[in-house]
């Protein structure tokens, strides 16, 4: 489980994150919503030790985060970044076996076990009929699967994904979402920050809303989703009514 | 499509090129010996004993170590700078270790070969330690952090002319070794470099894993486990290393630092797996050519290597700044 104590982080004098305690829920797909600057991938980052706290500080399964050696925080949780370097004539394969470094020897050596999960990652997101083809020509979409397949044969509790969406045309999106539902239903802890809030509200079961570095409000879509909410945060006039298929909020604008 | 059989292959050839060379630059020099002249000295005694074993052999050890030091420390600083336009040279960690060592050599013409060694470290270090504050402040691209390390080199170049002109009695030694030659080594340098390889060389290894996923960007990096400032930090103080002792052996050689990896990349791709040992294998088949020729071309007369392989390198450094079109 992961929680944050009193998070402050600042770049320079610009304060991002004030003062934020929050606690994310074990098992379940948590979704941070909000307008562009709130500091919800920078809270991300600070999830996934990558910026440091200020003030307060992270903690997973009550450890701060500081206590964890840098291997063994990765074998604890995974980030995806929303923006996604890939290395020159690098091929899937490879790509995903990155995946693996937490684990690995020292020289950089795959073992048996290391090389089955590469394998299942791949098969899983559907890349291994491209495992030797280079990541850079695939299209976006199956691009996107090599990166959740390296993310998945890092194999944490903790899932990070950074607007994993961004990029892709609808059909991927969902396909994108099913995925993380997936990794759920194995009984991980996903926690991505979204920008489409009706997929927020549809696949995740958890909400957590920001605005200016402070969570504004948390809960069930259900509860936390209201056209208040929408005009407090987003500056939006919407209507949000049922999705009709399931059932989940979600939220026209005029 | 690359197979895996591709690089075992040039690495076959590589290896035999630097063997080739290594036994031609046995045969070269200002002296004529007989082919069987030398193989009877090398293998018993003879008549040419100081020419072959004393001189032309440690010569050719010495070559392949600073140039496989060269070659090395260039990969590992574009490896981690993640810049094709960086390398020891280039970055002004070359002129800090020679300007280092001059300036013990002007006051201390006799100064022992571990002075001298620690002496041109520390100018390394202190040197990369410059340009690495710059960079971090200003956050240059790699087209600028390649103008501010020119400049560093440059001023630090300077700093040798300075102390050459004002020195003029002291200037012959140090002349000599800093224009980047193999001229008067002897074995008394040859473990100090193979020494230091056969520490960095594992080293380098284990690096290689981790500099392929920085790769990635930091920010993955990191959530795969890998601090990149430490890992940064670490794969540059053994270029310094590296560098610095190639220098104290053999004075600045300009490029190979450049080339060697450059030449890396394009036969064996962009896993640092492969990058470091051809690397290593380039830059001491570059310079064993270069002193192979720089002794050869108009014996008794003898070049520098340093200037061949600015002769070669300095054209490349161009055609390379031509693709970088950004400012």
């Amino acid at each position: 489980m992961i929680s944050t104590e009193n998070l402050t982080i600042a770049y320079g004098d610009k304060v991002i994150i004030n003062d934020l305690n929050l606690t994310l829920q074990k098992g379940k797909i948590t979704a941070l919503i909000g307008p562009n600057g709130c500091g919800k991938s920078t809270l991300l980052k600070a999830l996934a030790r990558i910026n440091k706290a200020n003030a307060g500080q992270v903690l997973l399964n009550n450890q701060p985060l500081s206590s964890y050696a840098d291997k063994q925080l990765a074998q604890q949780m995974s980030l995806l970044p929303q923006i996604l370097i890939t290395p020159e004539g690098i091929t899937v394969q490879r790509l995903v076996e990155y995946g693996r470094s937490p684990y690995i020897s020292h020289w950089g050596k795959l073992g048996d076990q290391d090389k089955n999960i590469v394998s299942a990652a791949m098969q899983e997101t559907q890349v291994s009929e491209f495992s030797t083809q280079a990541v850079e020509s695939l299209s976006g979409g199956q691009r996107q699967r090599a990166w959740i397949a390296m993310i998945l044969a890092q194999d944490t509790d903790i899932i990070m994904l950074d607007e994993p969406t961004t990029y892709l045309d609808l059909s991927h999106q969902i396909e994108l979402m099913k995925l993380m539902q997936a990794m759920k239903d194995k009984g991980k802890t996903v926690i991505v920050v979204l920008h489409d809030l009706n997929q927020a509200c549809r696949y995740s079961d958890h909400l957590v809303v920001m605005k200016e570095g402070a969570v504004i409000a948390e809960g069930e879509p259900e509860e936390v989703f209201t056209e208040q909410l929408l005009r407090d945060v987003f500056s939006l006039e919407a209507k949000v009514i049922k999705d009709p298929i399931a059932n989940t909020p979600m939220c026209v604008a005029y | 499509m690359k197979t895996m059989k591709l690089p075992s292959l040039y690495f076959f050839i590589l290896s035999s090129l630097v063997l080739l060379f290594a036994i031609t630059s046995l045969f070269v020099g200002a002296s004529d010996i007989s082919i069987a002249d030398i193989i009877h000295t090398l293998f018993e005694q003879g008549e040419y004993d100081f020419i072959i074993n004393q001189y032309r052999l440690p010569r050719i050890f010495l070559a392949l170590g600073v140039g496989a030091g060269l070659g090395l420390s260039g990969a590992l600083i574009q490896g981690v700078i993640r810049n094709p336009l960086a390398s020891p040279d280039l970055m002004g960690i070359s002129a800090g270790a020679g300007l280092a060592a001059t300036t013990l050599l002007v006051f201390y013409a006799a100064a022992p070969v571990y002075l001298l060694l620690l002496t041109a470290l520390s100018g390394g270090l202190i040197a990369a330690a410059i340009i690495l504050f710059i960079a971090y402040k200003t956050r240059p691209t790699p087209m600028r952090l390649a103008l501010i390390g020119i400049a560093i080199s440059t001023f630090l170049s300077s700093g040798i002319d300075f102390l050459m002109i004002v020195n003029p009695i002291e200037i012959n030694t140090a002349m000599v070794w800093l224009t980047g030659s193999l001229w008067g080594r002897n074995w008394t340098q040859v473990p100090l470099i193979w020494g230091t390889l056969a520490v960095i060389i594992p080293f380098a290894f284990w690096l290689a894993w981790r500099l392929d996923v920085m790769g990635l960007g930091e920010d993955c990096a990191t959530s795969l486990g890998i601090r990149p400032s430490k890992l940064q930090l670490m794969a540059l103080l053994t270029a310094v290393i590296l560098a610095s002792i190639s220098v104290a052996v053999a004075g600045t050689i300009a490029f190979i630092g450049l080339l060697a990896p450059h030449l890396a990349r394009m036969l064996f791709g962009h896993h640092h797996k492969y990058l470091i040992p051809s690397s290593a294998l380039l830059g001491g088949l570059m310079l064993i050519i270069a002193d192979t020729l720089a002794r050869g071309l108009q014996p008794p007369l003898e070049l520098p290597a340093g200037v061949l392989t600015s002769l070669i390198g300095a054209p490349y450094f161009i055609f390379l700044l031509q693709r970088y079109k950004a400012w």
